[in-house]
């Protein structure tokens, strides 16, 4: 307890050295913005097991080696030499290096004109007002010491706006990086679809090797009116990793929202989705994690509906080896006016050891009395029966096994709309579970 | 090619099958029939090396070679096929996948190289136009939703590409309608030859009518109790199984 509340106060005394090396000092609303965050943050800290939401994941040990914040450590400007690694083909590419917008490394030529894709540090200089009217507006109400810690501390980020009407024709990949060791980054990132526009957006955290460090990360998305948002979001963090992050959609009606997520790398990562779905509005929500040796993967994920008619689907799967430890907190909430509300809600898990553990706890909340709500939860192991087909007709035991934990983990694949990112996550999944020769249209 | 001796094997503590001598040389048709219950899967379970089997007595042999000690994998590289009575759905591995996986497997055993991409596809189109197959099915995951006819017809293509020298059928023909029979019975007879044997698994006559064995061997209670040429299957069919044990 002693040395949790010294390490809060090491990063509170931090924020002083740092805090004007911060993008939009010169911005009275965020300076304002920013010392709230940090004053919530330094008397509630970094939630702990004691927070009921929080009960399955301690973050404390990691917290405990006070990550130092990236922008107070001069920048290594190495260029990751697996950078390439990192992008996904045909995408434009917002790079952030060690909390830092990368120009040389981004792509974004050919951009419509009317789109505004950059740095959240630039939007900042380029358009502060448009920044204004959304960051901090999706997470208004939630009290969470990520959030405010983020909110005090973020270095950098992504910012996208299409405007109405407008369709992007490629999708733009957030690439972050991490290349130092014990260092904190937080980051940012707005998205915003105004009415009726179109957009995929893929957000990808990656991390050198076995280090360890602290990933903050915060998305507020708005699907206005009738727009169509996709976010893809893939976490490789490096092996010692303390990824936190926090996804919040507000939708306005008919807009959809679909999400998926893939979540591989860390020691401890935490993934909080929350969707606020608007009337007659639809989300589709998926996530497939894949835990080995020590790994902690916990997904938290919150549904509102507030306005009548909306629909909301979730699917989770999780694959856990090793000690690997899952968990997925799923809450469904229909507000007393939010009639005919179509939702389902599911989580699979296929446990490959004796060792590997998942916590699952789906939640209805229901107080409209015209709804269809489902949800189903399974944890399971490989099926014998299916092992031995195999094994009858040539393939090895271990082949065996790996041709059916794919097979698991495909089903997710298979939801991946864009073909450079679907190759992408097959490549990532294949070297987990080597299938020797498998062709793509063939699964 | 198989060489049965005097096989006992238990399930937990019960025994199934009581002593089973049968020896099938290279290029016959051996026919096991036996009511239900009389241990005719679990026969052909044992060979294919399935786990929750004990064998407490005799041996199994495939060319002299021990097959009690191989894994169930290596038993389908020597050429040891089972096409099950209930075949396994497999959602998310395609058919496809698994066949060339199979293929290159058996190959790799026997020192060849992996399989031409053109060539592979090429075999298993004409396989599966053997079969009547649709080729939507090559990319449908392996069983998932097929109805009865089709998984057996899926397994007879996967005996066709793996091409083993010993083919156990387990009950291939129920679930089949008489043109499907007709089919598979074609198939099946296509793949005759004189260094491939053939042991089918069949409760009823009828496959025998258009597959048609050398020896055919009658089980019954865990026990083979009559063996005889094709003419014992149509009278099992006339007299049914009750008979036999009467004239004991
Ligand atoms: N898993 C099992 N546990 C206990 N008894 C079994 C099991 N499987 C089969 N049996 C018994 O073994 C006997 C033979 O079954 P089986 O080989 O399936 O017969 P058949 O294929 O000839 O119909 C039956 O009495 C059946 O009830
Ligand atoms: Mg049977």
């Amino acid at each position: 307890m002693a040395s949790a509340v010294s390490s809060l106060e090491k990063y509170v005394e931090e924020y002083d050295e740092i805090k004007a090396t911060l993008p939009g000092q010169e911005l009275d609303w965020l300076v304002q913005l920013r010392q709230q965050g940090l004053d919530q943050f330094s008397t509630q800290g970094f939630p702990t097991i004691r927070d009921e939401d929080w009960r399955y994941t301690n973050v404390t040990p990691l917290i405990k080696k006070s990550f130092q914040s990236v922008v107070a450590k001069t920048s290594t400007a190495v260029v990751p030499e697996q950078m390439h690694d990192y992008y996904v083909p045909d995408c434009w590419q917002v790079v952030i290096v060690d909390g830092h917008f990368s120009k040389l490394l981004s792509k974004l030529d050919g951009l419509p004109e009317e789109v505004v894709v950059m740095a959240l540090s630039d939007a900042l200089v380029n358009c502060p007002d448009k920044v204004k009217r959304y960051l901090g507006q999706a997470v208004e109400n939630e009290d969470h010491g990520f959030i405010h810690y983020n909110t005090a501390w973020f270095s950098e980020g992504l910012f996208v706006w299409i405007p109405q009407q407008v369709k992007m024709k490629q999708p733009l990949q957030l690439v972050h990086v991490v290349t130092q060791e014990n260092v904190a980054t937080a980051t940012r990132n707005l998205i915003v679809a105004e009415a009726g526009a179109e957009g995929v957006v893929i957000e990808s955290y990656f991390g050198s090797q076995d280090q360890a460090y602290l990933t903050s990360s915060i998305s507020e998305v708005f699907v206005a009116e009738n727009a169509h948002l996709t976010l893809y979001k893939l976490q490789n963090e490096a092996t010692k990793a303390l990824h936190c992050s926090g996804i919040y959609s507000q939708q306005e009606k008919h807009s959809n929202f679909n999400y998926l997520d893939f979540s591989f790398g860390g020691l401890i990562a935490r993934n909080e989705l929350h969707v606020n779905v608007g009337f007659a509005a639809a989300c589709d929500l998926n996530g497939l994690f894949v835990g080995r040796g020590r790994q902690h993967i916990d997904n938290h994920t919150s549904i509102e509906h507030i306005q009548p008619r909306g629909s909301s689907r979730e699917l989770f799967k999780g694959i856990l080896d090793g000690r690997a430890r899952g968990v997925f907190q799923g809450c469904v909430k229909v507000f007393e006016d939010a009639q005919k509300i179509d939702s389902e809600m599911h989580n699979h898990n296929l446990l490959l050891s004796d060792n590997a553990e998942i916590d699952t706890k789906p939640q209805l909340i229901i107080y409209a009395d015209d709804v269809k709500c489902a949800h189903g939860v399974t944890v399971g192991q490989l099926d014998d029966a299916s092992i031995f087909y195999l094994q009858s007709r040539a393939v090895s035991e271990e082949d065996a096994k790996d041709m059916l934990t794919f097979a698991f983990a495909n089903e997710m694949v298979e939801k991946i709309k864009v073909s450079g990112f679907k190759s992408y996550i097959l490549a990532l999944l294949l070297q987990r579970f080597p299938q020797g020769i498998i062709e793509q249209e063939w699964l | 090619m198989l060489s049965i001796k005097d096989l006992q094997v238990n399930i937990g503590d019960k025994s199934i099958l009581k002593g089973i001598s049968l020896n099938i040389n290279p290029g016959e048709v051996h026919a096991i029939m036996g009511p239900n219950g009389s241990g005719k899967s679990t026969l052909s379970h044992v060979l294919a090396g399935k786990d929750g089997y004990t064998i407490t007595g005799g041996s199994i042999e495939i060319e002299g070679q021990d097959l009690a000690e191989m894994a169930p994998e290596i038993r389908a590289r020597e050429g040891l096929f089972l096409a099950f009575q209930y075949p396994v759905e497999i959602p998310g591995v395609s058919n496809i996948y698994l066949l060339k996986a199979a293929l290159n497997a058996v190959r790799q055993h026997q020192g060849l190289s992996e399989v031409d991409a053109l060539d592979f596809l090429t075999l298993v189109k004409e396989k599966i136009k053997l079969l009547g197959m649709d080729e939507k099915f090559l990319y449908r995951s392996v069983n998932q939703g097929f109805s009865g006819g089709e998984k057996k017809r899926n397994e007879i293509l996967q005996m066709a590409i793996m091409e083993p020298k010993m083919c156990i059928l387990d009950e291939t023909d129920s679930g089949l309608d008489i043109d499907a029979l007709q089919i598979v019975a074609a198939g099946v007879n296509s793949l005759r030859s004189e260094n491939r044997s053939f042991l089918m698994i069949t409760h009823y006559q009828r496959l025998l009518d258009y597959i048609v064995p050398d020896v055919v061997h009658v089980l019954a209670d865990g026990r083979i109790v009559k063996t005889g040429g094709p003419e014992l299957a149509l009278e099992l069919e006339q007299k049914g199984y009750g008979w036999i044990g009467q004239e004991e």
